[in-house]
């Protein structure tokens, strides 16, 4: 390599000179091979290697040009001789120089046989070259003249170089000047001295403006001048030679202090590490795998903490912490992007915020455990009363039956086949009167049980058969059936059939008037019917909404119907509005009313119980949320003061709900007992509830066909 | 009726605030401006109480800002030099464009500049105010002092933090002041007292940072720029209270005793003067001599209302910060070159240790390695060939722990090579309820002056000898009981086997316990009383109680894998036992 690349530089060499040549530029550093070849055989041999002179070059370059151009004519004989010269010398070199192809990059050349054209438009051939590495090798080994063999790109052939071109090569290698004999630090001769002379070195009179003041400066100068009459340039300011620190806080006035800053909210300083962010934490405090996927998984916002906690043997150990620049930013948004607001912060002691309430076991009695369970009904049962002496218990399923139970013994008495689901039952409430009204399908059923006093159920039947028909027909809205024999043995001595479904049944205190609840849409949706005169009217003359529930008032002549969110309140005998409770509910399911008559308890399908006070508002005075699903029944003790609520979630809660005699006292509302048993089945849970006229004792009938007793 | 009509928005809450861009054209600010007057003059958004009415009705996202802060920082000088420096930044361009160097350098001379003095006093107008907000500036200051020198900021920023937080170190070195150290894998945290404020403040491990291209570095440098001052200010003020020159000079006396042990080529005076500061081995010189070390016996006035308990519970622990400011004193450390050098020179010279290090590290080193006198020398290797007598070797921790815990750790744990007990956070104090960590409640132990190294070693004595009876013991009492019975009954039932081929069960005992029937009940009663609860008051109570009872899940958690943990390191450890034996 090394002997290489003087050769490649003396190739150049050549290629320049050739260039030189042709386009007659001149390059007085380029002793190309050929010029110093040139120069060996001219005449001036004390020229040295390479060291072409301008003229000489121009002399060298000029027979080429003559031979060209034709009308160089100044010094046309000595070019002609010196041409002459040239060609008698280097006749043999003649044809392999003149390569005509100019200055482009050999490698065209590189796929073809030639290499050029000569001076007569013929191939310039490369020379046969089919030395292989080894062969290169041998030679490279066996010449000694290797070193100084380069090959010229133009004509591909070796050329040797001589000791003069080495030498000039060497030169130039070294920076220094091709020619020897040049002396690049001659002594500088200045053209003009520093002394003064008694002459001037030219003749040229002196100018006017050199004598006469500048108008432009004298502008300029006004306009500066100008400039700072009218302060708009100032002097440089002083340089403020205060201290950049002192003590700022050496006269603290507590005047001074704005009364913004008392409205200043601090910025929360910033939490301080636990154990977990130690850098050899308790192993505790390291995550699992699972954890640590889980981490991965969340949101970097959610995270709790944010960074997983690591382990190192040894403090060598410990890595640079990625995100630091990271967090200090954020502090720094924190700082002055995030809202700031003052929060009271909640202390207290979770256990004051319970109520303290009586306990329940002062509130006794209530029931407390399950005592029977009456098992019969194949299906739902929707419907339950007692009988005013508390020995019997009514039932209505959806498997079409209504069955009779001693309430002591769980014993079903009878069984009554009414073909149809039995919506509603209700006994009637006078004790000398024994008889059962059953809602089921479009009519009312009123059925003597024919259960107790043999006397008492005679009296009851003779008072239906005393019944003696009006002479004239009135028009009325339903129609009032006697029995068939069939129906009669059974027990059944009336029918009251509607246009539509019967809802619900309820008697009024005395025994003789009873409500119907049917379902429709118009006014005809509520009736109040009389046993003993087998007459019904219809109240209303306006439909106000979907009827759910109608309730007589236990001593008042009022009349209180529950539409899905109001409950009103009529008074019979003026036959007006009195009043109107607002629920607070989306949908009323049921309706019980306190012995006193003063409160209501509202049970709805949106899980609330709204208790009124009718002497204190319209609005609820307590609503209670005690049921997780849709309450079903209510109802009000008749002694006692308890009240419960079923509900689909299956269970029963009882309540203890005082009333005071005292207006001015509020009544204390206790929940004190919540009884379960029945097993929610189809999202059905409880669907009656009722308490025993005397005892307290609750009955419930649930969806999974049974009625329990707790006590 | 009469009179006009009320317009909506027109008064109350939608008057007291602004809207961020409002606020931006109200003062004629471009965003960045209104940002960096924000930074620096510290106004910050306001949450307001109702958002639809300060919305205007709608519930879009935004941030709003007091009309008062808005109104007063239109006064603010500073806004005035924004200004200037636009116009500045405007002229100058211009004539750079235009190449003409004199009014560049012209411009260039009255460069506009701003103060942030008045701000700081502003902002915090005592400085007991200012000593509690320095926590970021802290940080921030300490974190800038290790950025290169290149890029993202100014150099002459970077100096003034180094310089600032240098001087802050040297300050609660003088003042003995710093109370707890902690290493993090985030960085090394200290809390100072500082005229009884506490002051933490985080600093990262020195490695280059790989600077994040998602950071807004002139936000950064916004508040640098307030920090720096406020800091400046602060420090000037604390060393006065000390009696201390500021800027600080190393007391001439150890200067005096450096300067042939440093070599005479080091550097200029000036440029060597603030790392021989930063070597945190100098004492710092004082106005006024000190006279008497002792400090004055404090006059000590009852507070009224104080029992002589409290004075005396007072007065312990005054005695015992004494005594932690005094732990290291006499000792005399050398931290070998692997050691992170100045957080641990820091920490010993704020509890009165001597300390010093190789002078190949870094100057000030005050004495050699061959020094006789070492006590200590802080190794981080795990073992360390020639030894010297005299002195222990122990791993960096050490240091650290021991100032948590105030007072000079057994060594044993920390010996090079040796597997490290855990570094437990200084900053948490477990409330009731919470999770201890068992090298909390040995530390606590230690610290009331029990001994319990060696229960604990008994107590494994112990369980290596009778492993078995152990884990029956941890069972409950009731699981026994309930054993014991069956067993008797199995008794009975093989004995009646025997004797006859019918079968009498005896009858069961339905024992009624009357705890658990009282416990049923009473719970019962409170959650009837749940469901009378108020609906607010319910969901307070829920989520209080919801709080309460995830971290009592937490706990647990932690201490069933801490279990868990320490029965798979002891069957390790009886494996290698049984294998050693074998």
């Amino acid at each position: 390599m090394e002997q290489a690349r003087p050769g490649g530089e003396s190739a150049e060499e050549l290629t320049d000179s050739g260039e030189s040549v042709y386009s007659g530029l001149e390059d007085s550093g380029s002793g190309s091979s050929s010029a110093g070849e040139d120069s060996d055989s001219d005449s001036d041999a004390e020229d040295g290697p390479g060291g072409s002179s301008p003229p000489r070059t121009h002399a060298k370059g000029a027979p080429r040009k003559s031979k060209t151009l034709e009308d160089d004519s100044s010094l046309k004989d000595d070019e002609d001789l010196l041409a002459q010269n040239e060609y008698e010398e280097d006749s043999s070199d003649e044809e392999d120089i003149r390569n005509t192809v100019g200055n482009i990059p050999m490698e065209w050349y590189q796929d073809f046989p030639h290499i050029g054209y000569n001076l007569d438009g013929k191939k310039i051939y490369k020379p046969i070259r089919n030395k292989d590495e080894l062969d290169m090798f041998l030679e490279k080994m066996e010449n000694p003249e290797y070193w100084r063999t380069v090959q010229d790109k133009m004509t591909g052939a070796d050329i040797k170089l001589t000791d003069e071109q080495v030498e000039l090569v060497h030169r130039l290698q070294r920076g220094q000047f091709g020619d020897v004999h040049f002396n690049p630090y001659e002594p500088a001769v200045d053209f003009f001295t520093h002394e003064v002379m008694i002459h001037p070195v030219t003749n040229r009179p002196a100018d006017k403006r050199s004598f006469i003041p500048s108008l432009i400066e004298k502008e300029k100068v006004s306009k500066l001048v100008h400039a700072i009459k009218m302060g708009w340039i100032k002097p440089r300011k002083p340089k403020d030679d205060t201290p950049t620190y002192y003590d700022l806080w050496a006269h603290e006035d507590p005047n001074s202090i704005l009364g913004r800053h008392k409205m200043h909210v601090p910025a929360p300083k910033m939490k301080l590490p636990g154990h977990e962010e130690s850098y050899n934490p308790p192993p505790e405090y390291l995550l699992s795998e699972e954890e640590k996927l889980a981490w991965e998984q969340q949101e970097p916002a959610e995270r709790k903490l944010n960074f997983v906690p690591q382990q190192y043997r040894c403090l060598r150990a410990v890595p640079a912490y990625p995100r630091f620049i990271h967090e200090r930013f954020e502090r720094c948004l924190d700082l002055y992007l995030c809202p700031r607001q003052r929060k009271m912060r909640v202390n207290v002691d979770p256990e004051d915020l319970i109520p303290k309430l009586p306990k329940p076991q002062d509130l006794q009695p209530f029931p407390t455990t399950q005592a029977l369970i009456y098992r019969g009904h194949s299906s739902l049962v929707r419907c339950l009363s007692v009988s005013p002496s508390g020995q019997w218990l009514v039932s209505g399923s959806d498997d079409g039956t209504v069955r009779f139970w001693e309430v002591c013994t769980a014993r079903c008495m009878k069984t009554l086949p009414v073909g149809g689901v039995v919506k509603s039952i209700a006994w009637n409430p006078n004790p000398t009167v024994c008889l059962v009204a059953v809602g089921v399908e479009q009519s009312v059923l009123l059925v003597n049980p024919c259960l107790g006093d043999k006397l008492l159920y005679g009296a009851t039947d003779q008072l239906l058969e005393s019944y003696v028909a009006p002479e004239e027909e009135r028009v009325q809205p339903v129609q009032w059936v006697t029995a068939t024999a069939e129906q009669h043995g059974k027990g059944v001595r009336l029918l009251v059939q509607h246009s539509k479904a019967v809802k619900q049944v309820t008697w009024h205190g005395k025994g003789d008037y009873f409500a119907s609840v049917v379902s429709d849409n118009s006014n005809m949706q509520v009736l109040i019917h009389q046993t003993s005169k087998r007459w019904s009217q219809n109240p209303f003359r306006k439909s106000k909404g979907l009827v759910q529930c109608v309730l007589f008032h236990p001593i008042r002549p009022y009349f209180f119907v529950a539409t899905q969110r109001y409950v009103r309140v009529y008074n019979l005998l003026k036959q007006e509005l009195t009043k109107k409770l607002m629920t607070n509910c989306k949908w009323v399911s049921s309706m019980a009313i306190h012995p006193g008559g003063d409160n209501i308890i509202c049970g709805s399908y949106d899980s609330k119980l709204a208790w009124f006070d009718l002497d204190l508002s319209t609005r609820p005075y307590q609503l209670l949320r005690h049921h997780k699903k849709a309450l079903r029944s209510v109802a009000f003790h008749k002694r006692y003061p308890l009240f419960a609520s079923a509900s689909d979630d299956g269970t029963v809660i009882v309540c203890h709900g005082m009333v005071y005699n005292d207006l001015l006292q509020n009544p204390l509302l206790v929940p004190v007992k919540v009884l379960k048993g029945h097993t929610p089945t189809l999202d059905l849970g409880v669907l009656a509830v009722l308490f025993h006229p005397t005892q307290p004792w609750v009955f419930s009938s649930g969806a999974d066909g049974t009625v329990r007793l707790y006590t | 009726m009469g009179g006009l009509e009320k317009k909506k928005y027109e008064r109350g809450s939608a008057t007291n605030y602004i809207t961020r861009n409002r606020a931006r054209k109200k003062l004629q600010l471009s965003l960045p401006d209104f940002r960096r007057l924000c930074i620096l003059k510290g106004i910050y958004p306001h949450e307001p109480k109702h958002k639809k009415k300060v919305n205007k009705g709608s519930t879009a996202p935004r941030t709003f800002y007091l009309l008062k802060d808005i109104k007063f920082l239109l006064h603010e000088p500073i806004v005035n030099k924004f200004r200037e420096y636009k116009v500045f930044v405007r002229k100058l361009r211009k004539a750079y464009g235009k190449s003409e160097w004199s009014t560049v350098d012209r411009l260039k001379d009255n460069k506009p500049s701003y103060k942030l003095d008045h701000i700081v006093k502003e902002r915090y107008p005592t400085f007991v105010d200012a000593l509690r907000d320095l926590d970021d500036a802290l940080s921030m200051c300490f974190l800038f002092s290790t950025f290169p020198r290149t890029g993202k900021c100014h150099v002459q920023t970077i100096q003034l933090c180094r310089r600032l937080a240098v001087e802050f170190m040297n300050y609660v070195i003088a003042s003995r002041s710093l109370r707890k150290v902690f290493l993090s894998i985030k960085g090394i945290y200290y809390q100072a007292e500082v005229l009884g404020q506490p002051v933490t403040w985080i600093t990262p491990y020195t490695f280059a940072h790989d600077h994040p291209t998602d950071v807004d570095y002139r936000v950064m440098a916004t508040f640098t720029e307030f920090y720096t001052t406020l800091l400046g200010f602060v420090n000037f003020r604390l060393y006065q209270s000390l009696n201390l020159v500021y800027p600080p000079k190393i007391d001439s006396q150890t200067d005096a005793e450096l300067k042939p042990a440093e070599g005479t080529e080091y550097a200029m005076d000036s440029e060597s003067y603030l790392e021989k500061l930063s070597a945190l081995s100098a004492s710092l010189a004082r106005v006024l001599a000190p006279a008497h070390e002792d400090e004055m016996e404090m006059d000590e006035f009852p507070v009224e209302g104080e029992t002589a308990e409290q004075m005396d519970a007072r007065k312990q622990e005054q005695e015992a910060l004494e005594k932690h400011k005094k732990l290291f004193e006499g000792l005399r450390f050398f931290l070998n070159r692997e050691v992170p050098r100045e957080p641990l020179a820091f920490v010993i010279r704020c509890f009165g240790g001597q300390v010093s290090w190789d002078k190949s590290l870094c100057i000030g080193a005050t004495y050699d390695v061959t020094d006789p006198s070492i006590t200590h020398h802080i190794v981080d290797r795990p073992r360390v060939e020639p030894q010297v007598v005299g002195r222990y070797y122990l791993q960096p921790q050490w240091v650290f722990d021991s100032v948590n815990a105030k007072l000079c750790l057994p060594v044993a744990d920390y010996f090079p090579g040796v597997l490290l007990p855990p570094h437990l956070s200084p900053f948490v104090t477990e409330q009731e309820g919470d999770y201890i960590p068992p090298e909390k409640l040995k530390l606590l132990a230690m610290q009331r002056g029990e001994n319990p190294d060696d229960e604990s070693e008994e107590e494994d004595e112990e369980e290596e000898e009778e492993e078995d009876d152990d884990k029956e013991e941890e069972e409950d009492e009731s699981e026994k009981e309930e054993e014991m019975k069956l067993k008797k009954m199995e008794e009975q039932k093989t004995q009646s086997n025997k004797a006859l081929p019918v079968k009498v069960t005896a009858g069961k005992v339905r024992l009624e316990d009357k705890q658990r029937l009282e416990q049923e009940q009473q719970s019962e009663e409170k959650r009837l009383a749940i469901m009378m609860m108020k609906k607010r008051e319910k969901y307070l109570y829920k989520k209080i109680m919801f709080g309460k009872k995830r971290k009592v899940r937490e706990a647990n958690k932690l201490a069933a894998k801490r279990k868990a943990h320490d029965t798979a390191v002891k069957e390790e450890k009886k494996k290698s036992k049984k294998a050693r034996r074998a």
